[in-house]
């Protein structure tokens, strides 16, 4: 990063600016999709799949039809045809992607499949009518259990040919039986984790408004990427883009489901142009937990092997992964992901990895916070039953291990190179926070009285701001406007994540305005450069560089102008609080409203050379490939003997996002991913019957955790800056990756007099009692 | 369906409507009475977020039918804070503790905490806890929301002090 020599000093940025976007939420008057009501809009109601494969025979929907109110009963005859090209920006036309059918056409493939889409006057009645659609289904042997997926006689998808979507490998694990055969010691297992999902509170939706005498197509979503929701819709419909507008004001939560347009998505894009009116689909709390999307599910042999000191020899995961009958994306990219994460940010000489997917009928994969998280998971749970095979306390183990500054830039064998990483740092920061020591003399103590404490870690490395190709570039506009107040148009996609406060502190910095002058307007398609909106961590980063650009050109002529007026020279003006002023002289100079109201209104006293108006456009170009985080999870618990209750005592994160623009916004993204992390462990389960039957279809089965169970997190930062824009990084992921080892090994660590090591989730209070008992 | 008359005050603003006996409350508020503040997580009664106030008891609004309302004041987001913007001092305090994200579970946060605090003037730390776990939030982790909570009800302590 080059210094400017002409920015200003950051007033904003690092602080805890309140929120712009928190007046409308706070009071009721955000814009979710829901909210969206056009005049005459329909509304859709699919009918979904009860079994979890069956052949089509027959769709009956005259009883539907022949309710009043109901316009329409779509079958996939009806929607499927319409489909032009069907495929994700980020993955390109020419991926071996999963066949998706936008309704099931003659076979469905798992419980909530999309089989016809009712059109009717209101919600209601669309409910009614699709309870009327009579279906004709002969039950077809179905692959529920991922574990016989692969030698299954059924295949989920036949003209794929096989259930094994695809795999990778570097070597195979026989390849390190030299090494793991003369290590001093050797650590493995199987470990498992079970489906979860998003749960973004506000479900998937959408409103399509098609204009038959323009052609034009407007879409209300709920959505990380309004810009591929308009791309992928262009594709889909055979729409030029340019007719194409995508409008998303507020999304409640996404977390991943929300990144790429589903198989439901689709059939409202198509089915929207046919019904003549605006049509809303909203989705229930059943529909998203049976077909929004899973994620996790997966499990991976793993062994590290040791010499006499504890120093890792090798590494090697053999990981499979279960992506449902749909997954959206191609799963096994993200799959190999897993297998090069899985060194983490360890010095391991020797590594490997093998990777699998496989298709099963349950419902599709879907990305989730953090989605190759089960390195993590695997490494460092494996990292604590090393430990305790070994005598060696698990902290040490770490040390011994953990990769120093002066290693760095560190290329791991399995095809990572991690770059301006504190792994080291956030992890002595962490033990320093809790009191280690402190802590097991603390358990010690409790033990000999018959309690059951205990202490786990969980370190990562993540990959952030992935800096090429469909995520490579962010771009803003900024309008200083006549009166001088700032406008910033980015593309947005916030779902949560305070994208327009970040902006509106980004740029009334890099500008040297009040932030109470900046304004930003996000979201709209129709008004903003594309982007590739909320994903893989990269929207702080990404959306720093595209602020940067711009506010370099507009700051430029406005040091040009106010020089020009006050008649000094330019390196002497500097921009601050909606003023030009001339250094040292703080009387001599000119507010923003009055250069505005020159540039604008009064161009004959503009300098020669800068144009009229104060309007400019730039693209940020991702300066690196990735940028790299890093952060040490750590937490105690307490577990009930008698009814395997875990109760988190202590929960201390110590990360390194670099600078941060707002800590709030920071530690809220940390606390986020940490809950559902520590959910994913303890509460929620995706479940389903041997039959495929989905067993958790409302909040009463489907458990999130709520205020009374969550620990209060504490927060530690180490700031190293990475190598692209302000030096940030990326950091709304992480949580949800940390998480999970730490809290494992936590409840390991308490139920170590037992003997009892843990390799499965999730650690519901019976599993643990039966764990205690020895079953 | 047969449609049939219901009254009551929505946010101190008398109300009539036909409707269907089969419509939510939440339904009613957001589509009827075009309120749409008032979301719906799960339209079974856990998320807590179509959370108002029925003659003042906090109420998730998708397990009550509008005509089981009839004659009863409904208070709902819109209407907490001053006619004149400002805000309460439970949406104040959510605002200076980073106690929302994405908002969308928010209104019915603000509504529960507001009759909880009303009726617990001076809570204890697991009360507090206790009255947020009817609400779920998946972004926040219910950090910024417990120490809104906390805050809120410590100022209006030392403001009856």
């Amino acid at each position: 990063m080059t210094a400017d020599p002409t920015a200003t000093e950051a007033r904003y940025s690092g602080r805890r600016v309140r929120r712009v976007e928190d007046a409308r939420l706070l009071t009721g008057h955000g814009t979710f999709v829901d909210d969206v009501s056009l005049p005459g809009m329909l509304h859709a109601c699919f009918v979904r799949s009860p079994l979890a494969r069956a052949a089509i025979l027959e769709i009956d929907a005259s009883a539907a039809l022949a309710l009043p109110g109901v316009h329409h009963v779509f079958t996939a005859a009806d929607l499927n045809p319409g489909v032009h090209e069907q495929w994700h920006t980020s993955l390109g036309p020419k991926m071996p992607e999963t066949p998706r059918p936008p309704l099931a056409e003659g076979e469905v493939r798992f419980v909530g499949d999309p089989v016809a889409l009712v059109v009717a006057r209101s919600r209601y009645l669309a409910e009614d009518a699709a309870e009327r659609v009579e279906v004709d289904y002969e039950p077809l042997a179905a692959v529920v259990d991922y574990g016989e997926a692969e030698h299954a006689e059924a295949l989920v998808h036949p003209s794929h040919g096989s259930n094994v979507i695809g795999g990778f490998a570097t070597m195979p694990a026989s390849a390190l039986d030299e090494v793991f055969g003369a290590a001093a010691h050797v650590a493995s297992a199987t470990i498992h984790q079970q489906a979860v999902t998003h749960v973004p509170i506000e479900a998937r939706g959408l409103v399509v408004d098609y204009s038959q005498a323009t052609g034009e197509l407007t879409i209300y979503a709920s959505t990380q990427t309004p810009h591929e929701v308009r791309l992928f819709c262009s594709r889909l419909l055979a729409i030029p883009e340019h007719h194409i507008r995508v409008v998303t004001r507020d999304t409640g939560g996404g977390f991943g489901q929300k990144v790429m347009v589903q198989r439901d998505e689709m059939c409202l894009m198509l089915a929207g142009p046919k019904v003549g009116a605006p049509l809303k689909w909203v989705e229930d709390r059943r529909e998203n937990l049976i077909a929004g999307g899973k994620s996790r599910q997966e499990h991976a042999d793993v062994k590290l092997a040791f010499d006499a000191d504890g120093a890792i020899q090798a590494a090697y995961i053999d990981f499979v992964q279960d992506c449902g009958a749909y997954p959206t994306p191609w799963p096994v990219g993200t799959a190999a992901s897993v297998g090069m994460l899985f060194p983490g940010p360890y010095r391991v000489p020797r590594a490997g990895f093998t990777v699998k997917t496989l298709y099963t009928n349950t419902v599709g994969r879907a990305p989730y916070r953090g989605p190759w998280q089960f390195e993590s998971l695997a490494r460092e749970v494996l990292l604590d039953i090393a430990a305790r095979q070994m005598g060696m306390d698990p902290v040490e183990l770490r040390r011994r291990n953990l990769l120093r500054r002066d290693e760095l830039p560190y290329a791991n064998q399995n095809g990572m190179t991690y770059d301006n990483v504190t792994p080291l740092e956030t992890f002595e920061q962490a033990l320093e926070m809790l009191d280690y020591p402190a802590f097991r003399a603390e358990q010690a103590e409790a033990r000999r009285a018959g309690r059951y404490l205990g202490v786990g870690l969980g370190n990562y490395v993540e990959p952030s701001t992935p800096g090429q190709g469909y995520y490579g570039t962010e771009a803003a506009t900024i309008r200083i406007e006549p009166s001088g107040r700032v406008n910033v148009y980015v593309a947005g996609g916030s779902s949560g994540n305070s994208i327009e406060t970040t902006v509106v502190q980004l740029a009334a910095d890099a500008l040297g305005v009040k932030i109470e002058d900046v304004h930003t307007i996000q979201g709209d398609t129709a008004v903003t450069g594309f982007g590739a909106g909320t994903a893989g961590s990269r929207s702080a980063s990404m959306t720093a560089g595209a602020v940067r650009e711009t506010a370099k050109v507009l700051r430029e002529r406005l040091l040009a102008v106010a020089a020009h007026v006050l008649k000094a020279p330019v390196d002497d003006v500097e921009l601050a609080e909606s003023r030009a002023r001339v250094r040292g002289e703080p009387d001599r100079g000119i507010t923003l409203k009055e250069l505005a109201d020159i540039a604008y209104f009064k161009t004959r006293k503009l300098p020669p050379e800068v144009p009229a108006g104060l309007e400019a456009s730039a693209r940020y170009t991702a300066e690196v490939q990735t940028i790299w985080v890093n952060a040490t999870h750590l937490c105690t618990c307490e577990v009930d003997m008698a009814t395997g209750q875990v109760k988190l005592l202590r929960y201390i994160v110590s990360e390194d996002c670099g600078p941060m623009i707002n800590p709030s916004v920071v530690e809220g993204q940390i606390a986020g991913g940490t809950v559902q992390g520590i959910g994913g462990v303890l509460y929620e389960h995706l479940a389903y019957d041997e039959d495929g039957n989905p067993l958790t279809t409302t909040f009463m089965d489907y458990l999130l955790p709520t205020a009374t169970e969550v620990p209060r997190i504490e927060y530690g930062h180490i700031e190293t800056p990475s190598p692209g824009p302000g030096g940030y990084k990326g950091v709304g992921e992480g949580g949800a990756i940390g998480a999970p080892p730490a809290v494992v090994n936590a409840v390991a660590d308490a139920l170590s007099p037992f003997g009892v090591t843990i390799t499965r989730l999730p650690l519901s209070p019976a599993r643990i009692v039966e764990l205690i008992e020895g079953r | 369906m047969g449609e049939v008359p219901v009254k009551l005050t929505v946010n101190g603003r008398p109300t009539e409507a036909e409707v269907e006996p089969r419509m939510t409350l939440a339904d009613f508020l957001r589509e009827t009475c075009r309120l749409t503040g008032t979301h719906l997580g799960c339209e079974h009664g856990v998320c807590g977020a179509c959370t108002v106030l029925v003659d003042g008891a906090a109420v998730r609004a998708c397990l009550v039918f509008a005509v089981q309302v009839e004659g009863a004041e409904i208070t709902t987001i819109e209407g907490i804070a001053s006619p004149d913007g400002e805000l309460s001092p439970v949406q104040s305090a959510f605002r200076e503790c980073h106690g929302l994200q994405c908002g969308f579970c928010t209104p019915g946060f603000i509504v529960s905490v507001t009759a909880f605090l009303r009726d617990h003037p001076s809570p204890t730390d697991d009360e507090i806890r206790e009255a947020l776990a009817g609400n779920l939030c998946r972004c926040t982790g219910y950090q910024g929301i417990f120490d809104a909570v906390r805050r809120a009800a410590d100022a209006a302590g030392r403001e009856r002090s």
